[in-house]
Order: structure tokens, then sequence, then C-alpha cells
């Protein structure tokens, strides 16, 4: 049975440790690594098949939540923002590839990772540093942490040359959510997949807010109300062609996404509705090539293209009235080339290009073109039990602006040119020949390039702003071990130290020559210290019961290091944990199988933090855990495979808030019908 | 063997779920500072409003009391703990009438009225987007920039002054006045109005709202306007019944200034040459500070001045002498004690983590600080009744 294989968890195994040279097809992206031949020497988790599709999970953001080290900022919601940060590092220090080519957004730096549903994914990675993989873009060297999203790739059986796949799913919020997937053979070396979701949510719950008092314990307010202007109503196309060559292969991608929704706003005194709404659309055409060109000779070549287009309104007329459009685009073309010196040595050099363009209806903004080259050198070497990964990037930026709709006298100045360098070093040992047990150790200095609106925003932009810099050391372990024929039939366990530091950080400060105005300036220090915790057990009993468990901790002291000018504030916000960085934060999933049964129980808790680095009653905010259970049944209705979930999240009700003034949902449901063909 | 592995894990984590788990919040109880001595100087105490960031609902309320020397922060949850959220979500100006507290609550579209004395909740006024109070003859004046809305696309929103029987709390009348009306002045039957055009032109200066509007106070209409500069900001009216106006400028080529409005002539008769982000009057001294962007530091060069009203002329560029002024990272509130003549100024820090409360001396020199609210802004004193 294919979901005894322990990558359902998908830590991935060192078991393997033969070098696989030329290994085209095994690690080109897009195409699922069924082998465990990686060199895998850097931290990852990863979730895919059973494990994930059971996790009561909306979006790509609720599943990151269950890895360690990851932490969530998440506004509520079916169409609420929610962005996604490792090691306490930043959102914008975060590379998200979606089937191997970055999302980007210059604009602002942040993907709203709950616009991705999980509808179509097959698998989720994280990374910290960079994957563990030389064969690969310069971009994928390029951030602090990296998440990869695989969708679904189309894969026939024997005699099939056709698979079709329709779900649908309701629920709480008014849920409306059908999608439906067509995959055919074209040829023995062309595959074609075709796949849409549509969803429609009034994003209505309620949610309650209570007080009582200090020593009586009474209830001293007590408020529930209907969380408004969540709505959402979104469209996802994506189709691709899936090819293979002669020691090679190929897929070309689109994706469409087009979405209106309400912002539903924070929750203030006398305020408990907002009106503002936002438009997103977004497109893009990506291509991936590998081939093997002579022995020990590979490369890749990637391409893309994206349009981006975001209208955000203000319809409210008693505030100040902004219908605001913002427009990119994105031309990106990248080319590896791997080149095995000998069995034990390989080395790649990577370029990419890359050109972005932001157009808005902003008064007074600056249209900012920005070309970007990357070059990527790279080697992977492994000596018995020694492996070792290198690589140094460089980073080369050059921006134009054009007037846009700046006023004539005003400057229109784009910013400096930035070169930069930057190296990563990881190491991995096994020490005893006979034990699954491996260390490893990582050095990555890396830096976030400011966003265009860091620079060009209309007022608050500031285009003498420096890129920002993280220095990641890491030093921890994996060990795994299988027992045969015994019911506890595997144990995993990893854990990591690490010691992170963001310099420059770009922050907001205010600006004088008026009230409440602000400018972007490169002032913030922050010193991460942590430990993550992981780990796996699986259980075989007789009768096809299959028990999973896996857990995962986080331990965080994330401190604001920012010196500030007056002492007397400055010790109220030095050394503070920074905002929404709990110290404990851990989850726990758990599923039992039996037979065409399957029950899903799973925990996330995430400790008390502060809204600011000011660590004073006025700013805390309560730990959150909540509980979530789903339980799914295949079975074959004639000739189709069916599938049916009944999920049940925050089971306990809990009232919680992730971001101060912005209520969750309480307890809801969720029921799933999935018919296969 | 094995399972002892797992058990120990499970347990672990129930430990560290149960020992942190959530309680009930509680209702905020305010902390207490002592920093001076009981002094009589014919006023009981002074509240300083917090601001608080947009969207955090942390407008706080703080009061010092002359009577014992403490500084009580955040007394506001502590005084009202049944009123759901609290104070709000940005205050933007506070004043004393009769025996009633008024905080106009911008962000929460309402102005809250409380006792006096013990800052215990009366009720509110719902005012969108409301900006400042000034009273007169039992009517508040509050200004709003959330006017008549219009069907026409070249239509852009005025303001208004909306007009409050006290008695009652409740709106009697309105009066539209120019684009986004920010501080307000009442002397001599007229109300004077400084027109901010707030909202408008971050790319075009040519558009901005540069007037003073006057209303009568007996018709409640507006009389006219009185070109003064781009971006108005706050009213004060001197002894003699003269206005002093401050613009913004346009935050580029236009810098911000203070501007004289001669009460007989009804128009700008003088210009004083000195930037102006927020000023007190105490007599005939405008205590002011200034804050502007230098794009040559990229930092905030700051000004504590005094500008005698009578001469015009800037008596002092450096009110603060001590040298604290370089402690001070973004002033952002003031006051003159009539009696004491002790100077209060307010620190905004970083605008999202608390700021501080400096109080000098007539000489300029510090007596004592105390951790405030974020963003402290707004002064009212306390009389003895």
């Amino acid at each position: 049975m294919a979901f005894i294989c322990p990558k359902l968890y998908g830590q991935k195994a060192y078991r393997n440790s033969a070098h696989i040279d030329t290994a085209g097809v095994k690690t080109l992206r897009g195409v699922t690594v069924s082998g465990t031949g990686y060199k895998e020497v850097i931290p990852t988790q990863k979730l895919a098949g059973e494990s994930l599709k059971s996790l009561n999970s909306f979006s790509v953001a609720d599943a990151i939540r269950y890895f360690a080290g990851v932490q969530v900022k998440d506004y509520g919601g079916v169409g609420g923002l929610k962005t996604v940060d490792m090691r306490s590092l930043g959102t914008n220090h975060m590379g998200v590839f979606y089937d191997g080519i970055q999302l980007g957004n210059a604009q602002n730096g942040q993907i709203d990772l709950g616009k991705f549903s999980m509808d179509n994914i097959e698998s989720i990675s994280i990374y910290n540093g960079q994957k563990s993989e030389i064969f690969q873009p310069a971009k994928d060297y390029g951030s602090s942490g990296t998440i990869y999203l695989r969708s679904r790739k189309p894969v026939f059986d024997s005699l099939k040359t056709t698979n079709f796949k329709g779900v649908f799913k309701t629920g709480s919020f008014d849920l409306i959510n059908p999608s439906i997937l067509l995959e055919k053979k074209l040829t023995d070396n062309i595959n074609y997949s075709f796949s849409s979701e549509y969803i429609k949510s009034s994003g209505r719950y309620p949610f309650r807010y209570k007080r009582i008092f200090h020593d009586s314990k009474a209830i001293a307010w007590d408020t529930t109300a209907i969380r408004q202007n969540g709505d959402i109503n979104a469209l996802r196309l994506e189709s691709g062609l899936y090819g293979t060559l002669k020691e090679g292969l190929w897929n070309v991608k689109a994706y469409y996404y087009g979405s209106e929704r309400g912002i539903p706003g924070a929750i203030v005194n006398n305020v408990w509705k907002r009106s503002q709404r936002q438009w997103d659309r977004n497109f893009f055409l990506q291509g991936s090539l590998q081939k093997n060109v002579v022995k020990g000779y590979d490369i890749q070549v990637n391409a893309k293209y994206a349009n981006d287009y975001m209208r955000y309104l203000n319809p409210d007329t008693t505030l100040m009235y902004i219908d605001n459009n913002f427009h990119q685009q994105e031309w990106y073309g990248s080319i590896a080339n791997k080149y095995s010196l000998s069995k034990k040595i390989d080395i790649n050099l990577s370029t990419d290009f890359q050109y972005n363009t932001l157009n808005s209806n902003l008064d007074g903004f600056v249209f900012p073109k920005r070309f970007t080259s990357l070059v990527a050198l790279a080697g992977a070497a492994e000596f018995g039990k020694l492996k070792m990964q290198g690589s140094v990037l460089g980073t080369f930026v050059n921006e134009r602006v054009t007037r846009g709709n700046t006023s004539t006298g005003d400057s229109a100045v784009a910013a400096p040119s930035k070169n930069e360098v930057t190296p990563a070093f990881f190491l991995s040992y096994k020490p005893f020949t006979k034990l699954d047990f491996n260390i490893r150790a990582f050095y990555k200095n890396i830096f976030r390039m400011p966003t265009f609106n860091d620079l060009y925003y209309t007022d608050i932009g500031n285009i003498s702003l420096q890129p920002e810099f993280t220095y990641q050391y890491d030093l921890g372990f994996a060990y795994r071990k299988s027992f045969t024929g015994s019911m506890f039939s595997e144990w995993h366990l990893q854990t990591d130290f690490y010691y992170n530091q963001v310099t420059n950080k770009i922050v907001a400060v205010p600006k004088g020559s008026g009230m409440y105005r602000w400018m972007m300036m490169n002032i913030g220090d922050v010193e991460i210290r942590g430990i993550e915790i992981v780990s796996d057990f699986v259980f075989t009993f007789p009768q096809e019961i299959l028990l999973n468990f896996r857990t995962a901790y986080t331990y965080q002291a994330a401190q604001d290091y920012t010196t500030r000018k007056s002492t007397e504030l400055q010790k109220t916000t030095y050394g503070g944990q920074i905002p929404y960085i709990s110290w404990n934060s851990g989850s726990f999933i758990s599923s039992i199988q039996y037979k065409s049964w399957r029950l899903n129980y799973s925990f996330i808790y995430v400790g008390n933090r502060y809204q600011n680095s000011a660590n004073i009653p006025e700013n805390y905010e309560q730990p959150w855990y909540t509980s979530d259970l789903s339980a799914t049944r295949n079975f074959q209705f004639k000739r189709y495979r069916c599938r049916i979930s009944g999920e049940l999240n925050n089971v306990f009700n809990q009232d919680y808030e992730v971001v101060l003034n912005y209520p969750m949902p309480k307890r809801n449901f969720k029921i799933i019908l999935a018919v296969e063909l | 063997m094995r399972k002892r592995y797992l058990f120990l894990n499970i347990l672990l984590l129930l430990i560290f779920v149960a020992s942190s788990c959530r309680k009930d919040v509680e209702v905020f109880i305010n902390e207490d500072t002592s920093l001076d001595t009981s002094t009589q100087n014919g006023f009981l105490g002074f509240y300083l409003l917090n601001e608080g960031n947009m969207g955090s609902n942390k407008s706080t309320l703080d009061y010092f009391d002359y009577t014992t020397g403490k500084y009580k922060r955040n007394i506001y949850a502590a005084v009202n703990p049944t009123v759901p959220k609290e104070l709000g979500d940005v205050g933007n100006d506070i004043a004393i009438y009769g025996n009633r507290l008024y905080a106009v609550i911008n962000a929460s579209n309402k102005v809250e009225v409380m006792d006096a004395i013990t800052a215990k909740r009366i009720g509110q006024i719902e005012i969108p987007n409301c900006r400042y109070i000034k009273f007169d003859k039992g009517f508040a004046y509050i200004t709003s920039y959330a006017g008549p809305i219009q069907i026409n696309p070249n239509y852009t929103q005025k303001g208004y002054v909306a007009k409050v029987d006290t008695t009652t709390l409740s709106i009697v009348d309105k009066c539209i006045v120019g684009f986004q009306p920010d501080g307000l002045e009442i002397t001599n039957g007229k109300i004077y109005v400084a027109n901010s055009g707030g909202y408008m032109g971050a790319g075009n200066t040519a558009k901005y709202e540069r007037t003073v509007s006057v209303i009568d106070v007996a018709t409640f209409k507006e009389d006219k306007r009185i070109d003064v500069a781009y971006n108005l900001d706050h009213i004060i009216a001197d002894k003699r019944g003269d206005l002093w106006v401050t613009s913004r400028g346009d935050y580029k080529q236009l810098p911000s200034r203070l501007y004289f409005i001669d009460n007989a002539a009804q128009k700008v008769t003088d210009t004083i040459p000195i930037a102006v982000s927020n000023y007190y009057l105490d007599g005939d001294s405008l205590y002011i500070y200034s804050t502007e962007w230098s794009y040559i530091t990229y930092s905030n060069v700051v000004t504590y001045a005094i500008v005698d009203t009578r001469t015009h002329k800037v008596v002092s560029r450096s009110f603060i002498t001590d040298g604290t002024d370089k402690e001070i990272e973004i002033p952002y509130g003031i006051m003159v004690h009539p009696v004491t003549k002790n100077i209060y100024v307010t620190d905004a820090g970083n605008y999202v983590t608390p700021g501080m409360l400096y109080c000098f001396t007539k000489a300029g020199k510090k007596k004592w600080s105390v951790r405030t609210g974020d963003i402290p802004a707004h002064f009212v004193l306390l009389p003895k009744s």
C-alpha cells in the first residue's frame, strides 16, 4: 500500500546515500521525486499525499502552520490576508515557489498564501536557507527560507489516457467551492492537464470579545458579533503540458487567478464593519526544460512572464476616498548548468535575468522598473560520511523610473544600483555507518531588496534604502529508525538549533513636518535564537490499521536590538520579543487509517506573544490553540472512485486572535465530496 | 522502550500546553507612578490623551494628579470597565467644558463624553471622522472631514462643523466648510476653521485647500473665507482676538509656516518664518515645536521655539535648555502650565510603542519624565471647580 511509505510525513530519508549523477529525471522540478537519492544536507520539512489531504486546511497558509519554525500571520476568514514568516526573519525574506518558479511581488514583497487553495496542491516543502539541490536557478539561492508548492502532475495508470476529478466543498461561511481537474495523455511523451476552481463565501462568522474584572473575575463585558465584509469570490484556472524528451523533461504552464474580496479590517471601538474592497488578477505563463546534454553535463532552462493587477477601493465616504490600482509585470529567464566533475563532485552555474515594472494611478507615484541579474555558482561534494554544499550568489540590481504621476517640479529619481555577493555553506555528516543519524550545519548570508513600495511609494518611500540582510547559523541532527515486524514501525526525529541576525531591517519611522507621517528607513536590528524539534511516529497494526503521529515544537527568542535616540524609550523596546512571535509554539497531527476510513486529529498551539517589541501588559496577546478533526471515507461507486470528508475546525470553539483586532472564526465545519474517473 | 519515547513526547506536549493555557482577559488596571510632591497651583491635574496607532484601538487616557504628584497611566478601562473595546481608535483632541471631559476619537467616529473629575463615561456623540472640538455658550463645535456626498463625478467632499447641545449631546446643526477642516477657534462671535485639504493632492500642490472658514456663531452660517496657505492645521486666538494659524506646507517645496490673521482686517497680515508642528499659547508666549524632515540628513530637524504674540518675534529657538531635546525622538504634544509655567512635552517615539511625557521647569530644565501610552498627544488641564 502506497501510504505506508514514510514519505507521507516527508522528512526526506537519508537512507540512500548513493551518489546520483545526471539524475535528470529524478531531480527535475515538477516531477515528484520518488527516490531518496538527494544530497539532502539542509533542514527541510514536507507535507504531501494523504497526510496533506486530510489536514483541515482551506489554503496553503493553513497547512504551513503545522511546520516547525514557521509563523503564519492570519487576518482571519476565507478571504483574509495570510502571510508566512520563517524563523522570525520577516515575510519579505521568504521565497515562495509554485511549480518550480518563484512567485514575485516586487511591489510589497508579500505573497498572500491564503490565495493558494489546497485543491490542486500535492506537496508543500519548506527549506531553511535554500533547497538541497545545486542544480537550480540562481533565484532559488536568493531567499533566507523557501517554500515549494507543487501542484498535481498528470500520472496515468497503464491503460488509462484520461483522468477526471470533480470536487465540491461546502460548509461554514456560506462556502461554495467546486473544482474540476482533467488530465489527458496526448501522446506517449506529452500529457495535458487542466484544473479550475471557484470559491464563493460570505466570510461571515460569529466572533466574541470578553473581559473580566481583575478581582472578582466577573464578566465586565462580553460581546458577540458577526464578522462583516469578509466575502470573497475567486476563480482559478490552471493548465499545463508536461513532456518527456530523450534524457530530459519539459513543461509549460499557464495560471490565472481572479478575485474580488472585502477587506474586513480591524474591529475597534464603535466600528464593527468596514467597506474597503480589493480586486486581484494574477496571471503567469511559465516553462521549464531540463536535459542531459552529454554525460556529466545537464542543462535546465526556466522562463516566466507574470502580469498582476490589484485594485483597492475605499468607498467609505466618511474617510478619504481611495480607488487605486497597481499593475505589475515580470519577465524572467534562467539557465542552470550542472557539470559533474567526478562521481563525488558536482558544480553548477546558474544565470538569471529578471525585469519588473510597476504602474499605478496613485497620486505622485513614479513608475519604477527593475532589472535584476543573478549569477550563482554552487558546488556539491561527497566524501564518504561527509557531504558538503557551497554556493555564492551575485545579485546585480539596476532601477529606472519614469515620471509616472508626479507633478511637474517634483523629482523622480531612481534608487542607485546595488551589487551584492552573498555566500552559503552547508555540511552534513553521518558518523555511524549503521545508524541513520546525520549531523548538519549551515551558514547563509542573504538579503532582501527594498520593495518598490519601500523605495517609491508616494511620500513614505525612500530611494536611499539599502538591502536588509540576514545571517543564519544552524546546527542540527536527524535520526530515523524503522522496525521491521514491529507494530511501532518507524520513528523519525530532527532537531535544529539556530541563531539568526537581521541587520539593516527596513522599518517605517515617524517623519516630521506634519503629524503622523512615515518614512522607510534601514534602522532595525533583530537577533533570533531558536530550537526546532520535529518527530514522526508510524505504527502498523494488524488488519490494515495504520497510525501516524507527527509533533513539531519551536522555541524562539526573537529580540529587537534596535538602538534608539531616546535612552528612556530604548528601555521599553530594547531586547523585547518582536511583534507576534511567540516563544513557544507547536503542532500535533495524528491520523488513523483503517481500510477505506481515515480519521485525522490536528492541534496547533501558539504561545503568548506581544503586539510590539515593548513587552508590556497593554501589548500582551493571549496564547491560542485549536483542535481540528476530520473523517474521510473512500469508496467505489460503479466506475467512480469517491471520497467523502467531513471537517470540524476549532472544535473547542476558542475565541482567538492571531493579529490584534482581527478576530478568528469560532467552531466551523466543511464537507467535501470528490469523484474521480 | 520505544513506546516510552512516544509517551514522553506526548507528555511533554501536554505539559507545555497545560502550563501556558489562556485565561480570560482582564480589564486593564491603571499603573500609578509617583513623580512629584503635592502642589497647589489652581488645577487638580491634567489629562493626556494618547492617540494610539490607527487600527490598534489603543487610544488611552492618562492623568497627572497635582494633589498627589502621581501619574496614573491608562485610566479609562479602570474607570469604565464595562465599555466594550475601551476608549477607541486614534484620539485626536481632548477638552473640558463645565464639569465634563470630551475626547474626540477620530477613527472610532465619536466624541466620548466623561465626567471631568472621575473620567466616568456619560455618553458619546456620533460624528464620523471627527477632528477637533471647541465650546461656546453651551454648545460644542466639532470639525469633521465627512461632509455630505453629491452625485457628481468631479465633486470633492467638503467637511463640516457640527453644533452639539452639551446638555442633550445631540447634533443640532451642521455648517459646511472647506476641505478636511482641522483646528477651530471661537472668538468675537465667530468660529474660525482651519481647512487642511489633507486628503488632497499628494501629487499636486495646486489643488490643496488654503483657507480659513469664518462662521457666524449666531446664524451658524459660513460668512466668508480667508486665504492663508496650503494645508492648514492649528488655529488659536490670542488675548487681542488675533489669530495664529499654522500651515503644514506641502511636504515638498513649500515649508510649514506660522501665519497671523489680524482680527480687524480679517486677513493675513504677517508670516512668521518658522515651521510649526504644534503649539501652546500661554499669555503672550506661543510655545512652538517643529519637526521638519531633512532629505539631506534623512532625519527630523526639531526646533523648540517661543514666539511673542505682541512683537511677532521669535524670542527663543530652544526652550529646552538642558540638552534633553536630544533625547526626544519625535515631539508630539505640548502644554504650558499657566501658573507654574512648567512646560510639558510628549515624545511619540516610533508611533507603535509607548511614548514619553517630559516635564520641564520654566527655565527649560527637566523635572521628570514618565512612560505614557502610544503616541501621547493631547493635553487638557482640570481646573479646581
